[in-house]
């Protein structure tokens, strides 16, 4: 589903954030990525939204290659990318079902199915009810389920997330975990990018680690999960 | 077909909603648009109007014949009587010199003055129309010298004079209402566009989201789009209403001026169809400055 092949990121002032970063996520599959700050998490995920584009190398998302695609094509590509951000990047003047219904919108989907469709992502993040509430009436939890419930309402076959636990406690970061977790069990390849080890380790699924702009280690699903009982080694890792 | 204008009607609507969140100071910009479009407007209107009452004048050419200040009343009267048979003119009227003094104390406004007068220092005087046939400056000029030659006459005014002078007038004016209005457009589209240049600005985050979750370029620019056609439309109506105003405020002077000359002159409005064109005239200075607007600084709003 998505593919890098020697993708290389250098920044306009001279900084290398991605060398030679080989790595593939298969159609349904959910994977982690971790790293330090400034490991180049963030602009992989950038690279995936197209909000930056790579200096060398193929990026190869739902087969297409994207790391050349023209800048009038990038709408058409965001569609099939739903994103979660730290942030949540809400609208804070409009409510919570405006919120939600934006890509729909912007896709021209009919009033009556944007309705149906809303509803039915609030429900999934557990939300339903809180439609006609704005952004700022609801805790930092419930914003982030919004942002969740806008980046899936349009079904995208991708979903990724950048830090989407960073303002949370733990218990509500749990459940902002398991609610992709569901998304992806029904489908969707997803991507986090999150610091948070104890908590990725509970899930036993596939993380990517990046240091430095490269790949460091590519551990397959279920065999961090023992790694859970071992408090030295994460203390390593780490 | 149908869905793309669902489209274009929710997010016009939705724009609408939008400015009436903020509705003083979108008022405030309406209100600028409005009246520097009822500012030529209203010139333009003025100019139409002196050009019908110019128009309306030209064709009746009068003439004031004065006559000596030894002429009494009772000749005045048979002058009058012998002028009225000539083939050459329409109709005579005998203005009387306490008649006249009596309008001109009370329309000059120098009543005291002139009560300080002894005796009446106006002569009678004869207001003539030539007939209909006499039309050519020419023979008008011809008219008026063989009246200036009677014995009773002392001078006769022809009244065409500042006719063509006002014409020269409002031709010139024509063209102040018309660089004006150049210059004024420029503003309002000025005036839209960094209105919604500002707009712009303030809803960067919101614009970086909508590009982010997939919004083209054009479905980002069409809310500033129809923001701007709605500033226009309302400027526009602010300022058929300016100048419905100042017509109906200028319609009562107007008819007392317009009766001292003897003339049931009524000012002209905008019409329907001008306060249409002042509003399509709007719609279009909103959605050029809008469109300018967006062009320049749109483009350059990406998400980070």
């Amino acid at each position: 589903m998505i593919r890098l092949e020697h993708v290389y990121k250098r920044y306009a002032n001279g900084r290398d954030a991605l060398t030679d970063l080989t790595l593939e996520v298969g159609r349904g599959e959910m994977v982690f990525l971790t790293g330090h700050s400034g490991a180049g998490k963030s602009t992989l995920l950038k690279l995936l939204a197209l909000i930056e584009r790579p200096s060398r190398g193929q990026l190869i998302v739902n087969n297409q290659n994207v790391a050349g695609v023209s800048s009038r094509k990038i709408p058409l590509y965001r569609r099939q990318v739903g994103m979660v951000f730290q942030d949540h990047k809400l609208l804070y003047d409009r409510t919570v079902f405006d919120n939600v219904a934006l890509p729909l919108v912007i896709a021209g989907i009919g009033s009556r199915e944007i309705a149906k469709r809303v509803r039915a992502a609030l429900d999934q993040v557990g939300l339903l009810g809180r439609e006609q509430s704005t952004p700022l009436e609801l805790a930092t939890g419930e914003q982030q389920r919004v942002g969740i419930a806008r980046a899936v309402v349009s079904k995208p076959p991708i979903l990724i997330a950048d830090e989407p636990t960073g303002n949370l406690d733990p218990d509500l970061s749990l459940e902002v975990m398991r609610l992709f977790r569901r998304f992806n069990e029904v489908g969707t390849t997803v991507l986090v990018a999150s610091h948070d080890v104890h908590l990725i380790e509970q899930f036993g699924l596939r993380g990517i680690r990046l240091e430095g702009g490269r790949l460091q280690n590519d551990t397959a699903a279920a065999s961090l999960a023992p790694q859970m009982t071992d408090p030295a080694k994460i203390t390593a890792q780490e | 077909m149908g869905a793309w204008f669902m489209r274009h009607l929710q997010t016009a609507i939705g724009t609408l909603g939008r400015l009436a969140q903020h509705p003083f100071a979108n008022a405030l910009t309406m209100l600028v648009i409005g009246i520097a479009i009822a500012l030529p407007a209203g010139l333009q209107v003025m100019v139409a109007n002196a050009r019908l009452m110019g128009g309306a004048w030209e064709h009746a050419v009068s003439m004031t014949v004065y006559l000596k200040h030894s002429v009494g009343v009772a000749q005045a009267e048979q002058l009058s009587n012998r002028l009225q048979k000539r083939h050459d003119i329409a109709a005579v009227k005998l203005v009387k010199a306490d008649e006249a003094m009596k309008q001109f104390r009370q329309l000059s406004g120098f009543g005291q003055a002139l009560d300080a007068l002894t005796e009446n220092p106006l002569p009678h005087a004869l207001v003539l129309e030539p007939a209909i046939e006499v039309t050519s400056p020419a023979s008008i000029e011809e008219l008026q010298a063989e009246l200036a030659k009677l014995p009773e006459v002392d001078t006769v005014k022809l009244d065409t004079a500042w006719v063509t002078r006002l014409y020269t007038i409002l031709d010139a004016l024509r063209r102040t209402v018309v660089i004006v209005g150049i210059l004024l457009a420029a503003g309002v589209t000025l005036v839209i566009g960094n209105t919604i240049r500002l707009d712009i600005q303030n809803r960067r985050d919101e614009i970086e989201v909508t590009k982010l979750v997939g919004g083209s370029n054009a479905f980002v620019r069409r809310p500033f789009l129809y923001a701007g056609f709605w500033y226009g439309l309302g400027g526009g109506i602010i300022a058929v209403l300016l100048v419905a105003l100042g017509v109906l405020a200028m319609g009562e002077p107007v008819r007392k001026i317009a009766a001292l000359y003897g003339s049931g002159f009524e000012l002209q409005g905008l019409g329907l169809a001008n306060s249409l064109s002042l509003l399509v005239l709007g719609i279009l200075l909103g959605c050029a400055g809008s469109f300018i607007a967006t062009s320049l600084h749109l483009r350059n709003i990406e998400p980070r």
